[in-house]
């Protein structure tokens, strides 16, 4: 066999190998699994990164699509073809204003407010976890979700034609429930928390052959997110941010955006440098804030009570991985209330055009508590990211906004409500009639 | 006095595939116990050198995680249901 052919061969090859235990390290076959059998401990999937840094260069990731799959020899599925809807590549805003408002310098937005088709980050790992679940001759897909991970589920499974279950909390944004149902799947509406819902599907996973994607498909799905680390890195110009700002619910977007600029360096795609990794929960469901103030290296779980219901998991299931990574980069975790959150949302609204929702929010009034501390060098290129949009969780932000002027169609009724708007204080011109 | 457990799939292979389990205890401990008597191995799977929980095995007694009531000493009357599930991502 020539050179030639064995590259063509390897390029075909898919470069994942194995499940893996993060604990203890036991290996098992690629199949829908994902607890350790001996130690409980989460399945990851592990990867020949010898393959991966002979066949991957920068020129064919960007000769590849426009979306996540760009980066699918980093990805657990096999196929060339697998299920692109248009999902990842979303935009890397520079954050002038913002910057400016905080005393930063090179402050970016990773905007995944718009990502594709349902508008949050999910959608990197459901694409991922779909394309592996028809692999694995799945036919109904299923989720527990605090809303996100239902929206994208149900889309993407309609996409794929997949039949499809999603279970959610029964207390969800109107928004949420709306982005799911339009997509006729079935929909379990739980009395309970998100904690709750989980449980309850993690006890019928097995029993109706369904692909749960945050369950026994979670090694796959969760790669999905490593796409958040590999585009920052390639947008960037083909190196690593000093600081990341990242929301955390269970943990796992953080430590995959770890995972995904850790493979780049390992293959020779980046250069090595030290980044630091701040995460960012809500004071009503900070489990794993506390536990990193505390110094503490397990989770002790609390029952949720925030605006942030995206994130609000109070029993986290990554949680003491975001704690060695955060202290191990140098990193941060801190937790906002509510009140914070909103101002979070309008500021990154008014500064930079980006309506995100309830943990975007928390992740931008994180970023302000952590400048304000003299927690983040004014110097470093910080990256936020930002993973969910706020038309998904308009409740969260009613009532802390301005009005329209409701006016004659008339010139003077106009002028007159312009005059009322520069001298009238936002919020008082809802009582005011013009 | 009988407490009914729900086994995860990752154990079944040492329950002779059962879903549930009828076991005796008054405790958490106690159950723990009980499981090893009727399916040797399980409780190293379940807990460290230690005989603490492992980090990532969540215990339930009628629902409630119990790191919300006393942990491993949370007492047990008859006809509770106890579920053991690992740890899940998500959101």
């Amino acid at each position: 066999m020539t050179q030639a052919t064995q590259l063509k061969a390897h390029s075909t090859t898919a470069a994942f190998e194995a499940l893996k235990c993060k604990e203890c390290g036991a290996e098992y076959e690629l199949k829908a699994t994902h607890v350790c059998e001996f130690c409980f401990g989460p399945l990851e999937v592990k990867y020949d990164y010898d393959l991966l840094r002979r066949t991957v260069t920068r020129e064919t990731i960007q000769a590849g699509p426009h979306s996540i799959w760009r980066y699918r020899p980093f990805l657990p599925v096999a196929t060339n073809t697998p299920i692109d809807v248009g999902t990842g590549m979303t935009p890397l805003v520079q954050a002038n204003r913002l910057a400016r408002r905080l005393g930063l310098k090179k402050l970016y937005i990773k905007n995944d407010a718009v990502n594709m088709p349902t508008l949050s980050f999910k959608d990197r790992v459901v694409s991922v976890a779909l394309t592996r679940a028809q692999e694995l001759g799945f036919t109904t897909v299923s989720c527990a979700s605090t809303g996100n991970l239902a929206n994208s589920t149900a889309a993407i499974a309609a996409h794929a034609g997949l039949e499809c279950c999603v279970f959610i909390p029964s207390d969800l944004e109107a928004g949420k429930v709306m982005g799911t149902l339009i997509y006729n799947p079935t929909v379990m509406s739980v009395h309970g928390n998100y904690d709750q819902v989980n449980r309850l599907c993690s006890e019928v996973a097995n029993t109706h052959g369904w692909g749960f994607v945050n369950i026994n498909l979670r090694p796959y799905y969760s790669e999905g997110s490593k796409t958040l680390g590999y585009e920052v890195a390639e947008q960037l110009g083909w190196q690593l941010p000093d600081h990341i700002v990242a929301p955390l619910a269970s943990g796992s977007l953080f430590t995959k955006i770890y995972k995904g600029f850790q493979e780049f360096v390992e293959v020779g795609l980046v250069d090595a440098k030290p980044v630091r990794f701040s995460g960012a929960q809500a004071e009503g469901c900070s489990p794993i804030a506390k536990a990193f103030e505390e110094g503490r290296d397990f989770i002790s779980p609390v029952k949720p009570n925030t605006i942030a219901k995206s994130i609000a998991i109070g029993n986290p299931a990554d949680g003491v991985y975001a704690i060695d990574i955060a202290r191990k980069t140098n990193g941060n975790i801190a937790s906002v209330n509510d009140a914070e959150i909103i101002e979070g949302i309008k500021l990154l609204a008014e500064t930079e055009g980006i309506f995100t929702e309830t943990a975007g929010g928390t992740t931008i009034a994180v970023l302000k508590k952590l400048v304000e501390a003299g927690k983040i060098d004014p110097e470093e290129t910080t990256v936020v990211y930002i993973t969910g949009n706020g038309l998904k969780t308009q409740e969260a932000v009613q009532g802390y906004v301005g009005e329209p002027f409701t006016i004659e169609p008339k010139l003077d009724s106009f002028e007159r409500a312009l005059e009322r708007s520069k001298t009238l204080d936002r919020l008082e011109w809802q009582q005011v009639l013009v | 006095m009988s407490v009914k457990v729900l086994i995860p799939t990752p154990l079944q292979k040492l329950t002779n595939d059962q879903a549930t389990l009828d076991c005796d205890g008054t405790s958490v401990v106690e159950l723990l116990e009980s499981l090893e008597q009727s399916c040797p191995g399980i409780k190293a799977r379940l807990c460290d050198e230690q005989g603490q929980l492992r980090r990532f095995v969540n215990f339930y007694v009628n629902s409630e995680d119990i790191r919300f009531l006393d942990g491993i000493n949370t007492s047990l009357s008859d006809g509770d249901e106890v579920s053991i599930i690992p740890a899940i991502a998500g959101g």
